[in-house]
């Protein structure tokens, strides 16, 4: 085989790993969020399919696709149809530029762990993230239900106050690291001591507050919230389209998740081992994400909803002054460093 | 254009001109919604997300409980008592019981009256337990709701022990109780009150200081003690407005009088004040309940039903060898007559004053039964606080009022 057969070979097979292994942890992250749940209630959550439930999430995807799949009168039927796609998709779309893992190497062949290396990746996922909201939004307005269409202008609402939060936060990041390729800055943090956790605290927390309303997750879960809304933007909703928007749910946590340990968590660096292989690293990233999709649940299971204004008078009086002040420290500090130190240095000498 | 065309349009002209608002929406909360705790329908007005009216259309668990028992007879209604607010049938079993006993002037036996508080206060903690269980499902603390169950699953399991029922235990008679309690089921008890401040202590750590709980609760339902008043609230729904009225305080029954405790209430009269007073009473009922086992192990042995032999059945071990016992149980069992005359007694139930107003001609069937519920009360109550609100509000203001259908459609 030639090495150019080889190289396309090597890639094909990469990017069904990354992408079927990302809807299987979608799917698994059902299953964890059934146990974890269960285990915090004094409960046993699935126990009955498979060891321990653990072939549960294969029960209900068969179970989704052969139920009947629902369209109610008066609904747009095309763009009743078009939303799950809508939603679930730009989630998927967005696992292309995650860094999973560092160089690999197979059958001779070296190349990055990830479907495509961007040089504008966050960009790339802040753009395409953003569009999951429409599935929310159109599905709530197609349905021709009053609770779905209220739970798909409650998307739109939230929607403007995080997402600007959230950007500005991303960007303190990009400011010190210099660079909107994840691969990039994940390879700035190799050892403990460079993780930009230690650097950007503010911004990381900015970042999972505005995570949970990004993924439309408890607290944020406005759109869904089903005491209020019965089930929300997916009231309507059966079958394998119901199953697409979960989907484009556990993928977006999966996803912020990785931008989560990407942007400050040395994404697949293996704390005191920076010369570890590239299994060891893979192996971190995911335990890292773990971490976060552990939280993800954790969090949901644990404190109460907000109510949307509440959200919006976070985002836009608290979140917003937040990440602009902190950004434009970073900036402040980054354009003057040399002077700073200098500054330090004449004080430190001064003083000695 | 059709007469009802034009009627539409003059009915809603104003709105439809409106390029702002355009007209309200109309939502139906109910008969079957996740939030109004059993089949209530709200019929709810809203411009964008607040509430410009609601009205609460009730009777979807109508079963005619005070016909059936003006049909049935006396001791007969009991099992229907327990069915009115179904998370705490012995506080009904006894309000009902209270009642016929004023209407035939029979004393109930001292023990008989600390089994009573025992059970009632064990009692108000369930019913309090389902408060805190389901509204914070409601507010989006779903965990919460297990914590408190598997509380509750704790007094089930005493109850069941105590009274062979897990629920709908009609354990209450008139006169006194069935049975007495034996030892095991004071030792479960004496458990129960051993660990259950702990577990409240637990749900309090996860609710109280939450900031999202504070935030969602505080200043949500805001009703001033006169509007309270004005509305027939009671129990904790008053009492969270500020004003320190309790039966059992007030118009004291089964010696409540005799027994230490506190009556909390709010400042505010909002949702989280409500919360608050309802955790406390909790602990103030686990409070009475240590006093009442105190007392219960020192009258060990005395009666828990009157001798009454007009109301009350003779032991059944002296209807096999006594004729006399014989004819009483069957004169009790198929003809139980009151005097004449008419009754009205209240306890105070988990939900406010619950009342029972009996009228007796002097035969075997009550003339007329009323059933002061105070769960409708409260649900008159929601379209006061829920107006001019948003959405989400509702949902705490529902869970914050705390009614059950089943008393409130009887």
């Amino acid at each position: 085989m030639s090495p150019e057969l080889l190289e396309i070979v090597v890639w094909i097979v990469k990017v069904h790993v990354i992408f079927l292994g990302m809807v299987g942890v979608a799917a698994i992250t059902t299953l964890a969020e059934r146990k974890v749940s269960a285990w915090m209630q004094y409960r046993h959550g699935p126990t009955r399919v498979g060891p321990q439930g653990l072939l549960q999430p294969l029960a209900d995807g068969v179970k989704f696709i052969f139920k009947e799949s629902l369209v109610p009168d008066g609904a747009n039927k095309w763009m009743f149809r078009f939303a799950p796609a809508l939603a679930a998709g730009p989630a998927m779309l967005t696992v292309a530029v995650i860094p999973f893992g560092p160089d690999v190497t197979l059958f001779g062949v070296t190349t990055p762990f990830s479907i495509v290396d961007l040089d504008i990746g966050l960009m790339y996922i802040l753009a395409i993230g953003g569009l999951s909201v429409y599935g929310v939004i159109v599905g709530g307005w197609a349905s021709n239900s009053k609770y779905s269409l209220l739970g798909g202008l409650r998307a739109s609402a939230q929607m403007v106050s995080y997402e600007l939060s959230m950007i500005l936060a991303i960007l303190s990041v990009v400011a010190i690291s210099g660079s909107l390729d994840l691969r990039e800055v994940v390879m700035q943090q190799k050892t403990l001591g460079e993780w930009n956790i230690l650097y950007q605290p503010v911004a990381f927390l900015l970042f999972l507050i505005a995570a949970f309303a990004e993924t439309n997750r408890h607290p944020f879960d406005f759109a869904e919230c089903e005491p209020e809304l019965v089930s929300g933007f997916h009231t309507e909703y059966s079958a394998m389209r119901f199953a697409l928007f979960a989907l484009g749910e556990y993928c977006a946590m999966v996803v912020m998740s990785s931008v989560a340990v990407a942007l400050w968590f040395g994404g697949f660096s293996v704390p005191f081992m920076p010369e570890a292989h590239w299994t060891l690293g893979i192996l971190a990233f995911c335990a890292k994400v773990t971490c976060f999709l552990f939280f993800f649940l954790w969090v949901r299971w644990t404190l109460p909803r907000f109510r949307f204004d509440q959200l919006m008078n976070l985002g836009w009086k608290v979140m917003l002054p937040i990440a602009l002040v902190h950004l434009f420290i970073t900036g402040a500090v980054i354009s003057f460093a040399p002077q700073l130190k200098s500054l330090w240095n004449g004080l430190v000498n001064g003083a000695s | 254009m059709t007469t009802k065309q034009v009627f539409e349009y003059m009915h809603h002209a104003p709105d439809h001109d409106d390029p702002v608002h355009g007209a309200p929406m109309k939502v139906n909360m109910g008969p079957q919604h996740p939030a109004t705790h059993g089949v209530l329908r709200l019929a709810i007005e809203l411009d964008g997300e607040t509430v410009t009216s609601i009205d609460p259309i009730v009777g979807y668990l109508h079963r005619g409980k005070e016909k059936t028992c003006e049909s049935l007879g006396w001791h007969k209604f009991f099992p229907h008592t327990d069915r009115l607010d179904y998370v705490q049938p012995l506080l009904n079993n006894v309000g009902y019981a209270l009642a016929c006993e004023k209407l035939a002037g029979i004393q109930v036996p001292q023990r008989g009256q600390e089994v009573r508080v025992l059970l009632m206060e064990l009692s108000r903690v369930m019913a309090h337990l389902i408060y805190i269980g389901t509204t914070s499902i409601d507010l989006g603390a779903v965990t919460i709701f297990f914590y408190s169950f598997r509380l509750r699953e704790e007094l089930y399991s005493i109850l069941d022990a105590y009274t062979g029922h897990r629920m709908n235990n009609t354990y209450v008679r008139i006169g006194g109780v069935y049975a007495d309690v034996d030892e095991n089921v004071e030792g479960m008890v004496a458990e129960f009150l051993r660990t259950a401040p702990a577990r409240l202590d637990e749900i309090e750590k996860l609710l109280t200081a939450n900031r999202i709980w504070h935030d969602r609760n505080r200043g949500v339902g805001v009703i001033s003690v006169e509007d309270a008043k004005r509305l027939s609230l009671s129990g904790p729904n008053l009492r969270g407005s500020g004003l320190a009225y309790d039966l059992r305080k007030a118009q004291p029954y089964s010696g409540y009088e005799t027994y230490d405790f506190d009556v909390p209430v709010g400042t505010v009269g909002d949702a989280y004040d409500r919360y608050l007073v309802r955790m406390e009473e909790m602990r103030q009922s686990l409070r009475l309940c240590t006093q009442a086992l105190e007392r219960l192990k020192k009258s060990k042995g005395a009666d828990v039903l009157t001798e009454d032999r007009r109301y009350v059945l003779p032991p059944k071990g002296d209807v096999h060898s006594s004729m006399e016992e014989l004819i009483a149980q069957f004169k009790i069992v198929s003809d139980l007559r009151l005097p004449k005359g008419e009754a009205y007694h209240a306890v105070e139930s988990s939900k406010g004053e619950l009342g029972f107003y009996l009228v007796s001609d002097g035969s075997s069937k009550p003339v007329r039964c009323h059933i002061r519920a105070p769960g409708l009360m409260n649900v008159q109550a929601v379209p006061v606080l829920g107006r001019g609100r948003l959405l989400s509000d509702m949902v705490a203001i529902i869970g914050g009022l705390d009614f059950v259908m089943g008393e409130v459609d009887r």
